[in-house]
């Protein structure tokens, strides 16, 4: 369970990052954060997952397990000194049993014929699966995600939407997904967060009733589609 | 099928071909940098053995190569080399220790920078020669000042470059090792240290640069032995063939090891992505 209340992180004297949110994500939750460019998404979930300590207002993670937070940030930023394989398994805490696991992440993000490559010999895309195994790989009970599918092809970002689906049922991840693909959004969350202005605040919330897997042309996710175009739109023209 | 066939072979020799021209400008490349320096040696000789320059100042290549073939034919050679190797190795070894151990607190805590940074640089700013007369009032005109000299000569390199290395690594890598809860430890030894390896090795090349001029002064400055102590005897006999082929030899050891360090470093530093290692 994750419960943050009234924080606020700010920057150029209050005028960038984000200030007074508050909300609570129950275990097993998935929340998309939506967002203009600039509002304070990024720097939101760098206090969550403890990078950032300077805010003010609480936070609460109640997680067991010795990883309790994996992040995917918003550019791969692997060891560009390690293969493939030797970055996925980095920070995996025994490495020796993942060792039998490592092959199946490697054919989960269709890299299995990469694992002994430099990053530097890999596209952007490759790179981010590359990171994104990274963090699946410590089955972390809650998941922060930034944009993770952004730099990826319409096909192999469908395929790791239904992998995060997947391991998200398998161990009721906890997760929350920053992105700017309201589909994705409305494909992969319970919940869906608006955060908008300078510095940002929560603007709207919306609940997608919808069991999973979703069908990804449904009539009803079209409707809050539209729904949400209408709130970011709004949120424009406050600006 | 036949057509298959051929297709096949002809893409397979298209392969080896390429990599023929690929050794074969290499070499090209390589033998288009000794022309000059052969024809230097050609005009050199027959200018000295037409008398147009005088064998007492400007010795003949070939005389030069004989001096080298008669002091190993002596065997002495082996003991001069030796020693001055063994000195630049020894203060080589000492200056990278002692860079290595204050270059990673000063890169790693501010405060110790603070502390530190101010009195090194004002220490770097001295010429290092300026110390040998100290040197040799202080520890004799023994081994232990000329390898304190070649020790103070290698450690501002590799300082330097260790210092920057460490405050160069990049936040975004350091912030994946806190998200896994790495230890202080842990960040060194797993992203520090192998991100300001590069950095490291530029340090450790220009120290043994510096490490094979400063040996030149250090025996110059007093010696029984060593390469340094061949160019005073040289001067002192008259013999600039004994001048010019210690200095051959200078260049030569300072090139292996230089050769050495660059060969260690494609070696750990494939993961780079620079122009050298494009394929
Ligand atoms: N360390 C920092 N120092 C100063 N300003 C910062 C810092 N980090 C972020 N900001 C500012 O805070 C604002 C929000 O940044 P953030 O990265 O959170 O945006 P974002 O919502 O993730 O945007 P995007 O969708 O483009 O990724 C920006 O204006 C940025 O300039
Ligand atoms: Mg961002």
């Amino acid at each position: 369970m994750l419960k943050v209340k009234e924080a606020t992180r700010t920057f150029n004297n209050g005028l960038a990052g984000f200030n007074n949110i508050s909300f609570s994500i129950e275990e097993g939750e998935t929340v998309g954060i939506l967002g203009t460019s600039g509002c304070g998404k990024s720097t939101l979930l760098r206090v969550l997952s403890g990078l950032d300590q300077n805010y003010d207002g609480a936070i609460e993670i109640r997680g067991a397990g010795d990883q309790p937070i994996g992040m995917i940030f918003q550019e791969p930023r692997l060891m560009p000194w390690l293969t493939v394989k030797e970055n996925i398994l980095f920070g995996a805490k025994d490495e020796k049993e993942k060792q039998a696991t490592i092959q199946e992440y490697l054919n989960l993000v269709g890299l299995s014929d990469f694992d002994a490559h430099y990053p530097k010999d890999l596209s952007g895309g490759m790179a981010q699966r590359t990171a994104i195994a990274r963090a699946l790989i410590g089955e972390p009970d809650v998941l922060l995600l930034d944009e993770p599918f952004s730099a990826l092809d319409a096909f192999t970002k469908m395929q790791l939407q239904d992998l995060l689906l997947k391991i998200q049922q398998n161990r009721l991840t906890t997760m929350v997904v920053v992105t700017h693909d309201i589909d994705e959004a409305l494909y992969l969350c319970d919940r869906i967060f608006i955060l908008g202005g300078q510095p940002g605040t929560l603007q709207a919330e919306l609940s997608i009733d919808v069991p999973k897997p979703r069908d990804r042309g449904d009539s009803f996710l079209a409707g809050k589609k539209a729904e949400i175009l209408e709130l970011l739109h709004i949120e424009k023209e406050v600006i | 099928m036949t057509v298959n066939i051929d297709e096949k072979e002809l893409f397979v020799t298209k392969g080896k071909k390429s990599v023929k021209i690929n050794i074969e400008r290499k070499v090209r490349g390589l033998a288009l940098g000794l022309v000059i320096p052969f024809l230097l040696l050609v005009v050199w000789e027959a200018a000295v053995r037409f008398n147009w320059l005088d064998a007492y100042v400007f010795p003949a290549p070939t005389t030069i190569l004989q001096k080298i073939i008669e002091l190993a034919q002596e065997g002495t050679l082996w003991g001069h080399v030796g020693i001055t190797f063994f000195r630049v190795m020894i203060g080589f070894l000492a200056g990278t220790i002692a860079a290595v151990v204050l270059g990673s607190i000063v890169g790693y805590f501010k405060w110790f920078e603070q502390l530190m940074d101010p009195l090194i640089q004002a220490f770097r700013s001295i010429p290092s020669l300026a110390w040998v007369p100290l040197f040799i009032l202080w520890m004799g005109i023994g081994e232990s000042s000329k390898v304190m000299l070649i020790a103070v000569g290698v450690f501002f390199p590799i300082y330097l470059n260790i210092v920057s290395g460490i405050q160069g690594v990049d936040r975004k890598l350091i912030e994946v090792g806190k998200i896994y809860h790495f230890t202080p430890l842990q960040i060194v030894r797993r992203i520090i240290l192998p991100a300001s390896l590069p950095s490291f090795l530029v340090g450790l090349r220009s120290g043994v640069g510096l490490g094979w001029m400063f040996i030149v002064a250090a025996e110059l400055m007093g010696a029984s032995q060593g390469l340094g102590y061949l160019l005073v005897v040289g001067q002192n006999t008259y013999s600039p063939e004994l001048i010019i082929a210690s200095i051959i030899l200078f260049a030569l050891l300072g090139k292996a090891t230089d050769s050495l360090l660059k060969a260690l470093e494609a070696r750990a530093l494939k993961w780079q992505d620079n122009l050298q290692n494009q394929l």
